[in-house]
């Protein structure tokens, strides 16, 4: 009775749940309330104004500075050239923004954003797109170990392979990995989806609370707790329509992908959000 | 957290003092504390190469007697190599603390390292016909300055830049480790070993000598123990995997390989960037962007691989 009291109250908050899978992604607010999620500091930028800067002999605080700057100005759209694989760039973007880097970053490059839309032309290192809350991430080469950990929103994409740990922690959003990715991938997931194209290293999904991943290639093998769920139609369209927004397509069909959840033998999670458990108990 | 790194040319060399030199100055702020080089030079069959140092850098600063006795460990070093039949053709003096030989040998290398071991302070850092290990407190600019690694020419090299965790800041916790006593065989790691004693006592039961209690030494030792038994390099390699226990990634060199092996958590990081003529390898890639400042494709290794490369 206490849950489904608290499921009627959240919707009767303007709350509700995409019936795609259930509590792990319902989408918290309507769409009507999009500009509540403006930060009142957000430069007003236009995406029509473009500039360009070569950031080779630029260090990542000053990389980092100048982009601000450029927003300050009203630049909604920049191009880093040269990052050189520098760590930390692109951090903290609370902005709408076309964002290109014409190269490869370094650790925790584009960490902590909520709204930019950026194109990573080269590899990144370990930690990208860490903490991300809304906007797209889509990285054209390889990414490193701790891709997307934590994220709660948005859709992270990286074109070839990843390393370990993928999605750890991950808390919402949807990560796309074009190829492989690592051991431990999804561990402790707890909302959000994620995509590997291609062949998924050992212990998948680990503990994870909840969240589906779905995998094209071959699996290690399986971590504590998650298991195999059967593919649905509406899986299936939503992931033919995620992967075309990105040019992606699995070699198999993602009607023959497998879909993993969380078995919830573990299971003792309440996914709403602390200030939402306050306005629903 | 340290950071390490490498290089290897195939079918040429380079200088690779100099390229290891800026990609470890590109790690420092992985491990501030020592930087340290295993370079590989042009090996001649007669010829042996050892570095050795007399004292540690820290008791040059403070001892008082200590430079007294840095002449009498080295006149040690000198008689106890002549009298083993050792000829000594070259000697450099890098430091007040730190000496290269060039020198030729027929007799049992291990006794002979064993002798000037013996002598108290005396410390090899390395042996072989290859391999010249370097390391010691600072900086890679300034070890390499210290040492003047820039003309170094080679065909290979791994280094390390470390932030003590586990042991002292001082030249012998410092890597590359050598693996006593086997010729041309140097390592560096990233990460910890949790079953460090178990191993360590098992290789002392076999003879071999531990100068740090830094475990990665263990993985120097461990190795060139079991390329002695069985002669395969990339065999030992994807034994260690199983058999030390912890979080690691290490890069090992020989004569004329480098490789590289991750540990099945994946929990320690590695770069690699391969072309055709280079193979270069660190903690992070802005380190290969030190001699590849333009783009190049690099990835990481997955959990447990173990890779090798000739030159």
């Amino acid at each position: 009775m206490a849950e489904l009291k608290q499921e009627q109250q959240s919707h009767r908050m303007g709350m509700h749940t995409e019936q795609l899978a259930g509590r792990t992604q319902q989408i918290f607010f309507s769409p009507e309330e999009a500009e509540n999620f403006t930060y009142s500091y957000a430069y007003a930028v236009d995406t029509n104004k473009h500039t360009e800067f070569d950031v080779a002999a630029l260090d990542s605080k000053a990389i980092n500075i100048k982009i601000r700057e450029l927003m300050s100005q009203g630049y909604g759209s920049i191009a880093v050239q040269n990052p050189g694989a520098k760590h930390s760039l692109g951090v903290g973007i609370l902005n709408r923004l076309q964002l290109h880097f014409e190269g490869s970053l370094g650790y925790f490059g584009v960490g902590l954003i909520d709204g930019p839309n950026v194109i990573i032309s080269g590899r990144v290192g370990w930690s990208c797109a860490e903490n991300m809350m809304a906007g797209t991430v889509v990285i054209e080469k390889n990414a490193g170990s701790t891709f997307g950990a934590a994220i709660r929103g948005g859709d992270l994409v990286c074109k070839g392979d990843v390393g370990s740990r993928t999605g750890i922690d991950m808390k919402g959003g949807t990560i796309i990995v074009g190829g492989r990715t690592g051991a431990f991938s999804g561990f402790m997931m707890q909302r959000g989806r994620m995509i590997i194209l291609g062949d998924a290293g050992k212990s998948l999904g680990d503990s994870m609370y909840d969240g589906t991943i779905y995998v094209g290639g071959k699996i290690a093998d399986l971590g504590v707790d998650a298991v195999e769920g059967e593919i649905t139609d509406l899986d299936i369209q939503w992931l033919d329509r995620k992967l075309s927004l990105y040019g992606l397509q699995t070699p198999n069909g993602t009607k023959n992908m497998t879909k993993i959840v969380a078995g919830k033998k573990l299971w003792n999670y309440d996914n709403l959000e602390p200030t939402e458990k306050k306005l629903v108990l | 957290m340290c950071g390490i790194a490498g290089l290897i040319y195939k079918g040429k060399s380079s200088d690779i003092g100099q390229e290891l030199t800026s990609m470890l100055q590109a790690l420092k702020h992985r491990g501030p504390d020592s930087t340290g080089f295993a370079l590989y030079g042009h090996p001649k069959a007669d010829q042996y190469i050892m570095r050795f140092k007399v004292a540690e850098q820290e008791e040059v600063k403070k001892g008082f007697e200590i430079r007294k006795q840095m002449k009498e460990r080295k006149a040690a070093v000198d008689a106890r190599m002549a009298e083993m039949g050792a000829k000594v053709e070259a000697q450099e003096q890098a430091t007040d603390y730190a000496y290269r030989y060039v020198f030729s040998f027929d007799g049992d290398l291990r006794r002979l390292a064993d002798y000037i071991e013996d002598i108290e302070g005396a410390e090899i850092l390395s042996l072989g016909h290859a391999l010249e290990l370097i390391k010691d407190l600072g900086d890679a600019n300034r070890v390499s300055a210290q040492y003047g690694l820039d003309d170094f020419q080679g065909t290979h090299a791994i280094g390390h830049t470390r932030m003590a965790t586990e042991s002292d800041v001082d030249i012998r916790s410092a890597h590359p480790y050598w693996a006593y006593p086997f010729n041309d065989v140097s390592v560096v790691h990233n990460g910890q070993l949790t079953n460090y004693w178990n191993n360590r006592r098992a290789l002392e039961r076999r003879g071999h000598r531990f100068m740090s209690n830094c475990d990665s030494e263990l993985i120097a030792v461990y190795l060139a123990d079991s390329m002695d038994r069985d002669g395969d390099l990339e065999e030992s390699m994807h034994r260690s995997i199983s058999e030390l226990d912890g979080v690691f990634t290490y890069v090992v060199a020989t004569q004329d390989r480098v490789g590289m092996a991750k540990d099945v958590m994946a929990a320690k990081p590695m770069v690699l960037y391969e072309s055709d003529d280079l193979i270069a390898l660190a903690s992070e890639e802005v380190a290969i962007r030190t001699i590849f400042p333009h783009e190049i494709d690099t990835y990481d290794p997955y959990e447990g691989e173990v890779r090798v490369w000739q030159s």
